[in-house]
C-alpha cells in the first residue's frame, strides 16, 4: 500500500519574470517497507518535493496523499497532527534542541502530541537503545558525536508509530562509515515496514534504496529498474581476474 | 590481484598446505576472487622456483604438501605492499569518449546519454550495496572489497554529474576565446576540437 503519494505535483514560487518552477506535474508513489531516494542536481526540486511531502508546504497544483488521505482535504490542525505523530524527518544538520538531553529530544515529538511524559520518555529511551545508544541517553547534543548526534535525530524520527520517513541528505557531514551506519539504521526502519524517501546527490547514499529516481529541472526524468540478485555481480566477467 | 602475493601473504603467518591456501585466499577477498587450484599450484611452484618459499620436500605433490615463506619471500612481499600500483587513466577512457562524442552526434541530447550511464552506475551500486547490507557486517574483507567499488563507480557518477552541470552551464554561457597556451596541454590530454 502506498503511504505516500504524489500526484502530478507542481510548485511554483514567485511570478512573471521571477517565476521559478521549482517541480513540474511530479507523480511519485512509496510503498510501506520502501525506501525510495531521490537524486539530483542542486535546484532540481528535491528539497522542494520533500517539504510538500511532509506537508510543511502546500503545491501549487496537483494532490498529496499521506496513509490514503489527501493532504489538501485536511484543517491545519489535522495535517499538524499528521505530522507530529506518522511523519518522521531527519535533517542534514540533525535538528537536536541544544539544551534536551538526547532522551528529551527523541520524546519531544510524543510529549508535544499529548502522550504524558513518562511513557513518552520510555518510548524514547527505547527507540535510542534500538539504535545502541541507549548509555548515552542521558547526555546533551554537545557531548556527543556527530555520529552519534544523527543517530538521536534517527531515533526522533522513527519513535512513536511513524510510518512515513523524509530525509534530507541524512549523513550530513558524517565520514562515510558513520554515513553508513545512517544508511543502515534508515533500512532497518524500511524492513520493519515505514516507508522512507531520501534526498540526496550522494550516489553512495542512494544506493541503499530499493528505486532512486532521478530529478532534473523539477521533473522526475528516469528511476532505476527492481535490481537484479547479487549474484549477478560474481558470476558477470571481469570480475574474476 | 597477484595472486603470487596474496600467497606470500597468507603464507607470512605461518606455514600452509596448498587447499587451505586456496579455500583461506577466497576467505580473505570476501569470495569475489575465485581461484582454481591449479593456479595455486603453479603459483607455489614458481615462488618455490624463485626462492621465495619452501614446501616439505620434492616427493609428495598432493593437497598435503606444506609451504613456508622464506626471508627473501617476506622481504619480497613487503616491497610488493609498499609499491603502489599502476594508476594512470587508460589512453581513452570508454565513457568519457561517449559524452565527448554525444556533444557532437546531431540530433543527439547528451544529458539524455549521460542519465541513460548515471543510471546504470546507480543500479550497479545498489547491487553492491545489497551485498555489503547482507553480510559486509560480518565480513570485513568482503566489506571492504565492496567499499573500493562504491567508491570506484561513486567516482564515475561524480564526473557525469560534473559534465552535465558543465554542459548546462555552457548551453547558457556564450563561447569565450581560447587562450592561445592551451593547444599543446589539450593535444596531451587527447581533447580535440
Amino acid at each position: 500500500m502506498a503511504v505516500l503519494e504524489l500526484r502530478g505535483v507542481s510548485k511554483t514560487y514567485g511570478t512573471g519574470a521571477t517565476e521559478v518552477h521549482a517541480l513540474r506535474g511530479v507523480d511519485l508513489s512509496v510503498n510501506a517497507g520502501t525506501m525510495v531516494a531521490v537524486m539530483g542536481p542542486s535546484g532540481s526540486g528535491k528539497s522542494t518535493l520533500l517539504t510538500i511531502a511532509g506537508s510543511l508546504e502546500d503545491p501549487t497544483s496537483g494532490e498529496v496523499l499521506v496513509g490514503g488521505a489527501a493532504l489538501a482535504e485536511m484543517s491545519r490542525n489535522a495535517k499538524a497532527r499528521l505530522r507530529r505523530r506518522a511523519v518522521g524527518y531527519v535533517f542534514q544538520d540533525f535538528n537536536l534542541l541544544p539544551g534536551l538531553t538526547a532522551a528529551e529530544n527523541v520524546a519531544l515529538p510524543l510529549e508535544l502530541d499529548g502522550v504524558a511524559a513518562k511513557t513518552a520518555r520510555a518510548a524514547g529511551l527505547a527507540a535510542l537503545d534500538g539504535l545502541g545508544l541507549g548509555e548515552r541517553a542521558s547526555r546533551f547534543p554537545d557531548e556527543l558525536s556527530g555520529g552519534e548526534r544523527q543517530r538521536v535525530a534517527i531515533a526522533r524520527a522513527v519513535v512513536g508509530d511513524r510510518r512515513l520517513l523524509l530525509a534530507d541528505e541524512p549523513s550530513g557531514a558524517l565520514d562515510s562509515v558513520n554515513a553508513e551506519d545512517v544508511m543502515r539504521l534508515l533500512h532497518d526502519a524500511c524492513k520493519r515496514g515505514v516507508a522512507a524517501v531520501v534526498v540526496t546527490h550522494d550516489a553512495q547514499l542512494a544506493s541503499w534504496a530499493d528505486r532512486v529516481v532521478f530529478l532534473r529541472d523539477g521533473r522526475v526524468v528516469d528511476q532505476t529498474s527492481p535490481p537484479a540478485g547479487p549474484e549477478s555481480l560474481l558470476t558477470a566477467p571481469g570480475q574474476s581476474q | 590481484m597477484s595472486v603470487r602475493h596474496a600467497l606470500l601473504a597468507l603464507l607470512s603467518e605461518g606455514p600452509k598446505y596448498g587447499l587451505q591456501l586456496r579455500e583461506e585466499f577466497e576467505a580473505r577477498t570476501g569470495e569475489v576472487w575465485p581461484l582454481n587450484v591449479g593456479q595455486v599450484y603453479t603459483t607455489l611452484q614458481r615462488l618455490e622456483r624463485d626462492g621465495l618459499v619452501e614446501s616439505d620436500g620434492a616427493g609428495d605433490d598432493g593437497p598435503q604438501k606444506g609451504f613456508r615463506i622464506t626471508a627473501g619471500g617476506e622481504q619480497e612481499l613487503a616491497a610488493w605492499l609498499r609499491t603502489p600500483p599502476d594508476l594512470a587513466s587508460p589512453p581513452r577512457d570508454e565513457l568519457v569518449m561517449k559524452v565527448l562524442v554525444a556533444m557532437r552526434v546531431p540530433g543527439t541530447d547528451v544529458h539524455e546519454v549521460i542519465q541513460v550511464h548515471r543510471r546504470y552506475l546507480v543500479e550497479l551500486m545498489q547491487q553492491w550495496t545489497r551485498i555489503k547490507e547482507d553480510e559486509g557486517e560480518f565480513d570485513l574483507g568482503l566489506a571492504l572489497v565492496v567499499d573500493a567499488e562504491l567508491f570506484r563507480l561513486d567516482a564515475v557518477i561524480r564526473w557525469l554529474d560534473a559534465a552535465d552541470g558543465r554542459l548546462k552551464r555552457a548551453a547558457a554561457d556564450p563561447p569565450r576565446p581560447v587562450p592561445v597556451a592551451l593547444p599543446r596541454l589539450r593535444r596531451r590530454v587527447g581533447v580535440r576540437r
